[in-house]
């Protein structure tokens, strides 16, 4: 504390972040990670062979394809390839012919779509000639690309995070800043409806909430209905956080200051406590979007989220609910599951290292230093 | 006599103990129970007491941030205990506060220079080029360097971070400063710079502070008066030098021997006072000091003293006031008074 000694840390808080973030590899990872992850989603139509909701009668059931670059006579390939495969023996059951190689060709014409909604293209990034057909992941039940579904249900999968979290912190920062804030008997309120909120069993509540809605609506209302459904349950928790922040920066002298300057209460909220309660808020939003994903993933298990035949990553697992399934069938586990699991890991490294960096003790808030 | 800048009469704050499911009210801390005091225009008062008295809340509710229960604060002639909030505003220019904790007041995700910018945003003074200007033009008036507005308070040591803390209470062009305990927090030799910083600016700038301390070493070379609480009560106020020369309170006198000689051939004779500081929510009958006083008689847990002029301009509320104008009073009273044995060299 005294005079000559040199502060600790120097730079904006955003430096200071990015130099302790960066130390941390499984959080740099898990960040690239997802971001290349959003960016397969967004680009899904692209990267996709297929159509979501393309299928190919002969091939139900396919397993996935290894690709391959040395052929049966030992010869490399320049490109990579597939073998084709016939149907048999037995149902469901399909044999490599290792004379017939399928070479993977890269920027085919396929299937028109338009690219983030706008772009009209026909363009793949990989693909063979028909009519063969490549299944890097194998096909589902009713013969249709897994990896194009598993793209396509990113799409979905990993928006229902974002969308969700948008949501219930919007409400959630409201809520527990205006009951920190204010307090009161509107603190009162707020806060026990949030604890009636919290006290019903989650699970519950969500099918309670989904219940709601009409069984059987187009996927993008279900998708909606599953983001409010959601949201509502996850603002009480955030809120109850927020109010306490509020409740303990208000009392700081900080506060106290900006209000013996004659600093107006809004512009105190907003220059001053809202953002102290930042880094939590951070943190807070990204290792509560598994929650999300994971929700999707349920309530589409049930059968009540995002319906056939578009495709999301709850609906492709839902597949993977029988034991045939699972000894005889196994990618239509693996495929949507690491994908969930990864994806969840992702956003609990990527969390973590959030925290950790946006200490507010290393930014100096306290007397650490 | 220059015309009082700040009157403060009967000034009451009672906190209510709330327990139990419902918030009923179990009891109250009476934490500043009937203060009057004046600040004259350009001086200094020392207001000083142990943790607990009263003297932050007393501070906090001159300027208005904890709303005083009742009695009146005139600021400049002007009532200001009951005005509303949105015709306090421009007052609110004219007192500042500068705060015990250099780590808590200051916004850790603002830099010092947008942090000064905003004081001064507030009340129209100066923006953009402007603002940059008079931004270090503070800093430099609180010994901090110009290009210090860039960096944000972590990079500060406690010192600098006190110093900052006086430029945004000047940034807006005060006329009174409430100083809540500013050098408490720091190291000794920190804070012996910034109580000169203080007085320097209190000189140059003819401002008036009110100057809460809890000892009263620090507050003597700045203050011109000092007034000493105990409990929510003032029981002693005189010139700095009266008090610290001729005091008429026991508390006082225990005080002013608990400060520390630098003399290791001096044997001091210390009032070491005996029990706990009593609470605020159950204070003593009679003299709120008398349970721990060492000249403490029946009628002072009986009956309660009031402030009254013991020698011009020097108020004492202590039944026996004149007694301890005649030597060695404390010292006949050999319960309590304890001879304390030098302080070891070194």
């Amino acid at each position: 504390m005294t005079e000559a000694r040199r502060p600790a840390a120097a730079g904006s808080p955003g430096r200071i972040f990015w130099r302790q973030f960066r130390r941390n590899p499984l959080a740099l990872a898990g960040g690239v990670l997802l971001a290349l992850f959003y960016a397969l989603a967004l680009l899904a139509p692209f990267v996709a062979p297929y159509p979501q909701d393309e299928l190919d009668r002969s091939r139900f059931y396919h397993p996935p394809q290894a690709l391959h670059w040395k052929d049966a006579g030992g010869r490399l390939h320049l490109r990579p390839f597939v073998y084709a495969t016939v149907p048999g023996p037995g149902t469901f059951e399909y044999r490599e012919d290792r004379s017939r190689e399928v070479p993977l060709r890269f920027f085919v014409r396929g299937s028109r779509y338009r690219l983030l909604g706008l772009v009209p293209s026909e363009r793949h990034l990989f693909g063979v000639d028909p009519p063969a057909r490549v299944d890097l992941l194998g096909t589902d039940p009713a013969g249709r690309d897994e990896l194009s579904r598993l793209l396509f249900g990113a799409q979905v999968s990993l928006t229902v995070g974002l969308v969700g979290i948008l949501i219930s912190f919007t409400l959630g920062l409201l809520l527990g800043g205006v009951s920190g804030y204010l307090g009161g008997w509107v603190d009162g309120l707020i806060m026990r409806s949030s604890e009636v909120l919290l006290s019903i069993p989650g699970l519950y509540l969500i099918i309670a909430l989904r219940s709601a809605f009409p069984a059987s609506l187009p996927s993008w209302q279900v998708y909606l209905a599953i983001v409010a459904i959601l949201a509502l349950i996850g603002w009480a928790g955030l809120a109850r956080v927020i109010r306490g922040m509020v409740l303990s920066i208000r009392r700081s002298d900080y506060v106290t200051a900006a209000e013996a300057l004659g600093m107006s209460r809004t512009r105190i909220i907003v220059r001053h406590v809202l953002p102290n309660t930042l880094s939590f808020v951070i943190v807070a939003a990204t290792v509560s979007v598994p929650g999300y994903i994971l929700g999707e993933v349920f309530l589409s298990f049930l059968g009540v989220g995002v319906q056939e035949p578009s495709a999301s990553w709850g609906n492709m697992l839902q597949q993977a609910r029988s034991l045939t399934v699972l000894t005889d069938f196994p990618w239509l586990l693996y495929a949507p599951g690491v994908a969930i699991f990864l994806t969840v890991m992702a956003f609990n490294f990527l969390g973590d290292g959030l925290r950790d960096a946006l200490d507010p003790r290393r930014l100096g808030a306290g007397r650490a230093g | 006599m220059p015309e009082p800048l700040l009157e403060v009469r009967d000034l009451i704050k009672h906190f209510p103990i709330r327990r139990g499911l419902f918030g009923r009210e179990a009891g109250q801390v009476r934490a500043v129970d009937g203060v009057s005091f004046d600040v004259r225009q350009g001086e200094v008062l020392g207001l000083v007491g142990e943790s607990g008295c009263g003297k932050t809340t007393t501070g906090r509710c001159i300027l208005r941030l904890i709303e005083p229960d009742s009695g009146t604060v005139r600021f400049d002639g002007r009532d200001i205990t009951r005005l509303p909030r949105r015709e306090l505003r421009p007052l609110r220019r004219q007192m500042q506060v500068i705060f015990q904790d250099p780590y808590s007041s200051l916004n850790p995700r603002l830099t010092v220079g947008s942090m000064l910018g905003e004081a001064l945003a507030i009340h129209g003074l100066a923006r953009g080029a402007k603002a940059r200007t008079r931004v270090a033009e503070l800093l430099d008036l609180v010994g901090l360097s110009p290009d210090h507005a860039r960096r944000y308070p972590h990079e500060f040591s406690g010192g600098q971070r006190q110093r900052i803390g006086v430029a945004r209470a000047l940034a807006v062009e005060p006329r009174l400063i409430v100083a809540d305990e500013p050098v408490s927090a720091l190291d000794v030799s920190i804070q012996a710079q910034i109580v000169n910083l203080l007085q320097e600016l209190q000189r140059k700038m003819g401002l008036t502070y009110l100057f809460v301390a809890h000892d009263l070493s620090v507050v003597e070379h700045i203050s011109d008066r000092v007034a000493v609480m105990v409990l929510g009560r003032i029981v002693e106020l005189a010139g700095a030098e009266a008090l610290y020369r001729a005091p008429r309170h026991p508390y006082t006198l225990s005080l002013l021997s608990a400060i520390p000689v630098p003399d290791p051939e001096r044997r001091r004779s210390r009032i070491v006072l005996k029990g706990d500081v009593p609470s605020p929510a159950h204070p003593p009958t009679g003299c709120h000091f008398h349970p721990r006083c060492p000249i403490a008689r029946e009628r002072c847990s009986r009956e309660e003293p009031a402030l009254r002029e013991v020698a011009p301009g020097h108020v004492s509320a202590c039944h026996f006031a004149e007694e301890l104008a005649e030597p060695g009073v404390l010292t006949r009273a050999p319960a309590v008074a304890s001879q304390a044995p030098p302080v070891p060299p070194g």
